[in-house]
């Protein structure tokens, strides 16, 4: 999934992206899909904690928190410009 | 299990007087302040129990409004009605009644955070295709304009298909007049009219049902193509006709193709999500108060780490030190209270049964309940507030280190008070592995009632001189602390790479916002916790305390009345005013001790001291370690009838007999080895009979407990032999 290094894994703080692909082989995925990280969702890096792992993004509002190895499972492409 | 189950049906053909007029289910997203809108509901009017077999609490209310009177029933917190999880397959089972012991309810009232639409409106999209009555209540009303919300009512009823929408604020009550009014109605109100979300999945259903008998329900046939011909839905699928497996196939072809229908389920809900909140949903610039200011602060890991510690050193301390004086006075009493009867009563089976039978067996329940109280309290607050959340967080990457994860903190430091109370606290974690892992270690953290037989051994054997700044003696019982952490941390280890080795789970922790707790949710949890511990671990600890009475009591022995007799007639001729007083008292220590040594607990110490003997244990020792296996915390006072000084003597008394204690050879019992084998057997042996019953409760088998019985005292006999053999 880590093609182009842009995955919410890659996302420094304050950073805002679009879920543009996710990895939904795999059903640990699926949940988290089912938790509303699914394609066109806004994400944002709030934090991290000690060490970059896990990280804390916030979706549409609210917080989410996510292992590393599960944030690089959610391609990336930067919020169009107007976006919120 | 059976025989509860008979009695729960019988319950509910019984037309009691508390037969509802509707039965309502709530249902919401975890930390949608559901349980807080439900007691603001149904006040005290609530029965908690548990779903049939598993560990779910099960919470019903009641609402009475215009002489109607309405049945709650608050489902665990769930994102979803994917049934992935036991939540959320009890949440499915209970609206669609499938439930034993529960009935279909009439209707559903989905509790939404305004403040968190988005995974709010996934779930009752979800619930809009049941085909039940439906009224939606918006909580934390008040947040959602401090954050600068604005939310068109009128347009998102319409896009829900005009079901009710009431906005609310649970901790004040606010709007909850209107809701309980709409509730009272919810029979009269028309059910949501499928294929509004997802008109093709409904469609599909439709042609599918073709197949079904009668009157299945379209939201069955729905999950059916979603989550597939599984195990699970055999019995479903064996009402359909002939044709229905191949119709299956087809239609999930047509709907799903080769991608995996939950993400295609997760994708087309939210994206009719987002099209719903850019239509009602208006966003001001939010008003940061402090709240915000302090999840900023927080949320930097230095800081955040640091308030961790804090917060949790705090905790340590309230539980310990807080609780001290209430239990010195619950203990006081217990032994005030054990001396009157005895007083009033005289010598004999029965006074002796209600002073240490009896007595100081509700004594050593309720001995535990300041320090489980406190700790229930702070466990509370701490979720309430959404503390708990950012602390598994934080601790994640640590705990993950050592084969748990960051949930199992809460259960990790509440077993230094009870593992009991520890044990029943790995509910929050969802993943099976990981959540067995923490109850196998949870046992080893030192409990309150291991420090009683650290303080008289350390006290007595443990030389007090100074190392440096530090006491030995307080070196000794922090090695101890940090020796049951170890040796937990080395047990989850072991577990993970063996019997419970297996991926790693996904890790997807909501964070809520900081919010301030609501004093009479607070309260109510507070008081159904401890209710279910008095329950579940004060019923064993109590009997054990009567069993080990019964063991250390018969059979009597005949020879040692006349010897007291005579004794006291001696004493009496040749002393007189406090001497007296004190021979005699030291008579009754002498026979307590003659009568113990051929008491069945007596004989069974003798019994075992062969298997003992190795780790320089004498038959008393033994004895004492005997009646400490169902509850640990008789240990100090068998030691002292065992050693004739009472079993309500003052510490200085009994260290003094132990440490001249001797073999019939002449040697020392209590060595420095002996000694500090002893305290390691005590420290790993898991002496606890109410910890077993917990285990069996939230596992479901007797395999861990059995497990976690035998490997702990093999531990801990093999680590006293040791420590013993390499010393002497």
């Amino acid at each position: 999934m880590d093609r182009n290094g842009s995955t919410l894994a890659s996302l420094r703080k304050g950073q805002k992206g679009v879920i543009a692909a996710v990895n939904a082989a795999d059903p640990q995925v699926q949940r988290l899909m089912t938790l509303g990280l699914v394609e066109g969702a806004i994400v944002e890096l709030a934090s991290s904690a000690l060490g970059g792992d896990p990280m804390e993004f916030r979706l549409f509002g609210r917080g989410i928190s996510l292992r590393q190895e599960q944030a690089r499972q959610f391609a990336v492409s930067p919020v169009a410009a107007g976006g919120d | 299990m059976t025989k509860s189950k008979e009695i729960r049906v019988l319950a509910n053909q019984i037309p009691v007087s508390r037969r509802a007029d509707a039965s309502i289910a709530v249902v919401g997203n975890p930390n949608s302040g559901k349980s807080t809108l439900f007691n603001r509901l149904t006040g005290l009017r609530q029965r908690i129990g548990n779903y049939p077999g598993v560990t779910v609490e099960r919470h019903i209310g009641t609402l009475k409004i215009d002489g109607k009177s309405l049945e709650l029933v608050d489902l665990p917190g769930t994102h979803a009605l994917s049934a992935h999880s036991l939540e959320e397959q009890i949440a499915v089972d209970v609206i669609l009644g499938h439930m034993e012991g529960t009935a279909t309810p009439d209707g559903i009232l989905a509790v939404v955070d305004a403040t968190n639409l988005y995974q709010g409106l996934y779930l009752v999209q979800q619930l809009l295709e049941l085909e039940r009555p439906l009224v939606v209540a918006l909580t934390m009303a008040d947040a959602a304009e401090l954050e600068g919300l604005r939310i068109d009512i009128a347009g998102l009823t319409a896009r829900l298909g005009g079901v009710p929408i009431c906005p609310v604020v649970a901790t004040t009550g606010q709007g909850v007049e209107k809701l309980r009014a709409e509730l009272s109605r919810i029979t009269e109100l028309q059910s949501p009219e499928p294929g509004k979300t997802w008109p093709e999945l409904t469609a599909a259903a439709r042609e599918l049902a073709a197949h079904a008998p009668e009157n299945t329900r379209l939201a069955e046939v729905e999950r059916l193509l979603i989550d597939g011909p599984t195990e699970a839905k055999q019995d479903f699928l064996a009402r359909f006709d002939q044709g229905a497996p191949a119709e299956l196939q087809r239609l999930r072809n047509r709907l799903f193709g080769n991608e995996p229908p939950l993400a295609i389920e997760a994708r087309v809900r939210y994206r009719w999500v987002r099209e719903v909140l850019d239509e009602v949903v208006q966003r001001a610039p939010p008003f940061y108060g402090w709240q915000a200011r302090i999840t900023a602060w927080l949320n930097q890991p230095v800081p955040g780490t640091i308030g961790l510690f804090l917060v949790m050193a705090v905790v340590f301390q309230a539980v310990f030190a807080w609780a001290t004086p209430i239990m010195d006075l619950i203990d006081s009493a217990t032994s005030f209270l054990g001396a009157r009867v005895s007083a009033a009563l005289g010598d004999g089976a029965l006074a002796s049964l209600l002073a240490d039978g009896v007595i100081a067996g509700v004594g050593s329940v309720i001995i535990f309940l300041p320090q489980i109280m406190i700790l229930f309290l702070f466990i509370i607050l701490l979720e309430d507030s959404g503390y708990l959340a950012r602390a598994a967080y934080l601790l994640d990457r640590a705990m993950r280190s050592v084969g748990l994860s960051g949930q199992s903190i809460i259960p990790m430091i509440s077993s230094f008070a009870c593992a009991v109370p520890g044990i029943m606290a790995t509910r929050v974690i969802p993943n099976r592995r990981d959540r067995i892992a923490t109850i196998l270690a949870a046992p080893f953290m030192t409990c309150s009632a291991r420090l009683p037989v650290y303080a008289l051994l350390i006290a007595a054997f443990v030389p007090a001189k100074s190392v440096g700044f530090l006491n030995l003696q307080g070196l000794v019982l922090f090695g101890l602390y940090m020796f049951g952490i170890l040796m937990g941390v080395l047990t989850a280890l072991l577990i993970r790479k063996t019997a419970l080795r297996g991926p790693k789970p996904p890790f997807a922790l909501m964070l809520p916002e900081f919010r301030r707790p609501n004093l009479q949710t607070v309260l109510m949890q507070l008081l159904g916790r401890a209710k279910v511990f008095l329950k579940r671990a004060g019923t064993v600890i109590f009997s054990v305390a009567v069993i080990i009475w019964a063991l250390a009591y018969y059979p009597r022995a005949d020879d040692v009345e006349p010897f007291v007799a005579q004794q006291q007639q001696a004493a009496e001729a040749a002393l007189s005013g406090e001497e007296l007083d004190t021979a005699l008292a030291q008579i009754d220590n002498q026979a307590a001790a003659m009568q113990l040594e051929q008491s069945w607990l007596g004989r069974a110490g003798h019994f075992v001291e062969p298997v003992f003997r190795p780790l320089g244990w004498d038959w008393r020792v033994s004895s004492a370690v005997i009646a400490g296996f169902p509850a640990r915390e008789v240990v100090v006072a068998v030691l002292g009838t065992v050693y004739a000084v009472g079993d309500e003597a003052d510490e200085a008394t009994l260290s003094q007999r132990l440490k001249a204690a001797r073999w019939p050879d002449g040697s020392l019992v209590f060595t420095l080895p002996m000694v500090l084998g002893l305290l390691v057997f005590y420290a790993c042996c898991l002496q606890c009979a109410a910890t077993l019953a917990v285990i069996r409760r939230e596992t479901n088998t007797w395999r861990w407990p059995v497990f976690a019985w035998v490997y702990m005292t093999a531990i801990g006999y093999v680590g006293a032999l040791l420590v013993y053999q390499l010393g002497t």
